[in-house]
């Protein structure tokens, strides 16, 4: 008896026991030293990837305007000929006013290259809504050319030689005593979340590729949703486990692993060369969308539905509920948390979804906003494919900018995502 | 075993309520129950022991038809429940469970409120017309259920609120509230303290007057104290079924004997 006293002492304090004990401590923190590194390094590269964004994209938030007191001439613009006049002019006219000294065809040009193209449209909509101010001298806010905007948020190196350089040296003189006499102003840039694309960085927004993106979505979530709630809960809950079964299990598993643009391929061959559906349409961009978010719908839901447990199933059979009582009365209702958590971060997927719509022409260049899902449209990431590519210099922060504003969407639906799991954690 | 003559058993032969004939069942190629004949009677608690593992939860699933969930059980022989057959496929076996009501070793109250959890079973069978007739079946299910006045003024409270003892309550309540003709339990009291398996088992013999109660327990005392009818399983076979008394005090198979003074198990 005391001997097995003694031993069992030994047992836990044993000197013998004292390096197999610091082995394990010592493997235990190796792991976490392991796991601390693995989980900072993929911090570090996400700091790293959003840094980079908003360090070449923070600039694309604000806009270079240069405010100028415009005259109005009766002259020139007429009531009866709206929207037509000549809105350049009198806007070209109110700035050379500035500079007296500037004369002949080309020096003229080279100064009025300051004012972006859009800013006659936009001097135009404000007079076609209020022709009253014919006659008047308004103070009007125009946007400038993509260069100046450059200039102005300093990414034109001024040490650049003269002949190397877009911007002259006498532009950048204009431009540096117009910004003295306070005619230049950097506000929001508003445009960039409401104008559609544009040839010029100064003017193109994302407004065309967010309804895109919404119409797209929506058609994405009415096809795949309860297609894909139906095909799960028939195979989970009332088909026979059979070979056939089995089957269509691994298809649709090997169905959430093909490559998107295998998808556009098929919606290119199907939609658009049987059914001649339109070109570039959110309705074919969803529909292609909804092949994909399909696979990944249906194995969420069925893995929500599975993890309801039996017991409540049984308690529902055991009172007399009926098959379809049971799952449409108490598992289905169970599960709705982690099918609507699947299903966002589906569609989430499907919003940074670029191959397939590039596949179907949601790459087009269309400078307004699409009226309805059958109109031509980009996308979110098919405008940013399409900036990424444009050669002027604007565009490199709007693409920076533009995938800022997916990634918020992104974020803000896994955020709804990780929401609705914790609202309606578990209640059994 | 005292405590075994709390319940006075009379003697005399009621009605059959359920008859089981060479019942076989099968998972897969596990012959899991092995030609049972047994004759459940009306008003009666009978009570089914045995060893883990002998088919005492399968067999009574069998009375209700639960197996038939599961993919791989194939049944055989026949079971009548009041002279008619159970698996005729005439039978709806929703219908059948509304009869047969079923509590579960677990208490599994839906995750609803205390009211739905009663109201549930009537509302799907179209017990009542209009709420207060509704209200009246789910009153009267909670007194029987012996938890009326723990819970009659958080109705709407979720029953999974509840602590276990009262949560298996609520759940014969509910098994109670489709007026069945028999209620099946499966280990009913496995999770419960000895309080709250002390109210369990009171109510159960209040429940016997109305109904046939089927009980598989482990607790051998259990199964003296409220029981009139014992049966014993052994390996899928019953071995030896009759008075509970006679069962404990003067067993006439050896297996049953072992079993009950402990050798098997
Ligand atoms: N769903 C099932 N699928 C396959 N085999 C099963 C299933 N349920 C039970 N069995 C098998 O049938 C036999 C009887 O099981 P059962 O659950 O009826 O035993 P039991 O007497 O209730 O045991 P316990 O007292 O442990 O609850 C066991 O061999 C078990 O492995
Ligand atoms: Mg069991």
């Amino acid at each position: 008896m005391a001997d097995t006293d003694a031993s069992r002492e030994s047992g836990l304090l044993a000197p013998n026991a004292g390096p197999a004990l610091r082995r394990r401590n010592r493997y235990q923190i190796r792991l976490q030293i392991i796991g601390m590194a693995a989980i900072g390094f993929a911090l570090l590269m996400l700091v790293i990837l959003v840094g980079s964004l908003i360090a070449s994209g923070y600039k694309a938030f604000t806009q270079t305007h240069l405010t100028l007191d415009v005259f109005i001439d009766p002259a020139e613009i007429q009531v009866e000929r709206l929207p037509r006049g000549g809105f350049d002019d009198v806007i070209e006219t109110a700035l050379l006013k500035k500079f007296p000294t500037v004369e002949g065809r080309a020096e003229t040009r080279a100064l009025t290259d300051i004012l972006s193209n859009g800013a006659q449209f936009q001097l135009r909509d404000r007079i076609v809504e209020n022709p009253s101010l014919i006659g008047q001298t308004i103070r009007v806010t125009v946007p400038v050319s993509d260069r100046f905007d450059q200039l102005n948020k300093g990414l034109v190196d001024r040490s650049t030689p003269e002949e190397l350089r877009q911007v002259k040296d006498q532009a950048i003189a204009w431009f540096d005593q117009l910004k003295q006499s306070g005619a230049i102003s950097k506000p929001l840039n508003w445009a960039l979340l409401t104008n559609a694309d544009s040839r010029f960085p100064e003017l193109a927004g994302l407004k065309g590729a967010l309804v895109g993106s919404f119409w797209a979505l929506l058609v994405c979530f009415v096809i795949s949703f309860p297609l894909g709630i139906g095909a799960a809960i028939y195979l989970e809950e009332f088909a026979p486990r059979n070979r056939f079964s089995d089957l269509i299990e691994v298809n649709i598993n090997n169905l959430a692993a093909v490559p998107s643009v295998v998808f556009g391929l098929l919606a290119l061959a199907v939609f658009l060369g049987w059914f001649g559906l339109p070109r570039s349409a959110p309705l074919v961009g969803g529909m292609t969308l909804a092949l994909m978010t399909m696979p990944t719908i249906i194995i969420a839901t069925r893995a929500a539905l599975k993890s309801v447990p039996p017991s409540i199933r049984q308690a529902a059979l055991g009172v007399g509920a009926s098959k379809h009582q049971v799952v449409f009365g108490h598992v289905l209702p169970l599960a709705m948390p982690g099918i609507l958590t699947g299903t966002i971060i589906g569609l989430a997927q499907a919003l940074g979804e670029t191959a397939p719509l590039l596949l179907i022409g949601m790459n087009a260049f269309i400078t307004s906003a699409p009226g309805s899902p059958l109109d031509s449209a980009t996308a979110l990431p098919t405008q940013i494919f399409i900036w990424a590519d444009s050669p002027e210099r604007g565009f490199v922060s709007r693409t920076s900018a533009a995938i800022l504003v997916l990634l918020t969407f992104l974020i803000a639906m896994n955020a709804l995502a990780i929401y609705l799991r914790s609202k309606f954690e578990r209640k059994w | 075993m005292n405590d075994m003559r709390k319940v006075e058993r009379d003697v005399d032969a009621r009605e059959v309520k359920i008859s089981a004939r060479d019942c076989q069942v099968w998972y897969g190629d596990n012959h899991a129950i092995k030609d049972v004949n047994v004759d459940i009677e009306e008003k009666t608690v009978t009570a089914f022991i045995g060893p883990s593992g002998c088919g005492k939860s399968t067999f009574l699933r069998c009375l209700n038809r639960m197996n038939d969930m599961i993919d791989n059980c194939r049944i055989e022989g026949t079971i009548t429940l009041d002279g008619q057959d159970i698996y005729d496929p005439r039978v709806d076996p929703v219908q059948l469970r509304a009869k047969v009501g079923m509590v579960f070793q677990k208490p599994n109250p839906f995750p609803k409120s205390i009211y739905d959890n009663i109201a549930y079973g009537p509302r799907i069978h179209g017990l009542a017309r209009g709420k207060a007739e509704l209200d009246e079946i789910v009153e009267k299910s909670l007194r029987r259920g012996a938890i009326w006045d723990e819970v009659k003024d958080r109705l709407d409270a979720p029953g999974t609120g509840l602590s276990g003892g009262q949560q298996q309550r609520l759940c014969i309540a509910r098994a109670i509230a489709t007026q069945p003709e028999v209620l099946l339990m499966d280990e009913p009291c496995s999770a419960l303290d000895p309080i709250a398996t002390a109210q369990v088992e009171e109510l159960i013999d209040e429940l016997r007057k109305d109904y046939s109660v089927v009980i598989v327990t482990h607790s051998m005392q259990q199964a003296a104290r409220v029981s009139h009818k014992t049966a014993f399983f052994h390996l899928g076979n019953l071995v030896e079924y009759g008075e509970t008394g006679q069962i404990f005090t003067n067993p006439r198979d050896p297996r049953t004997e072992s079993y009950i003074t402990g050798r098997i198990g």
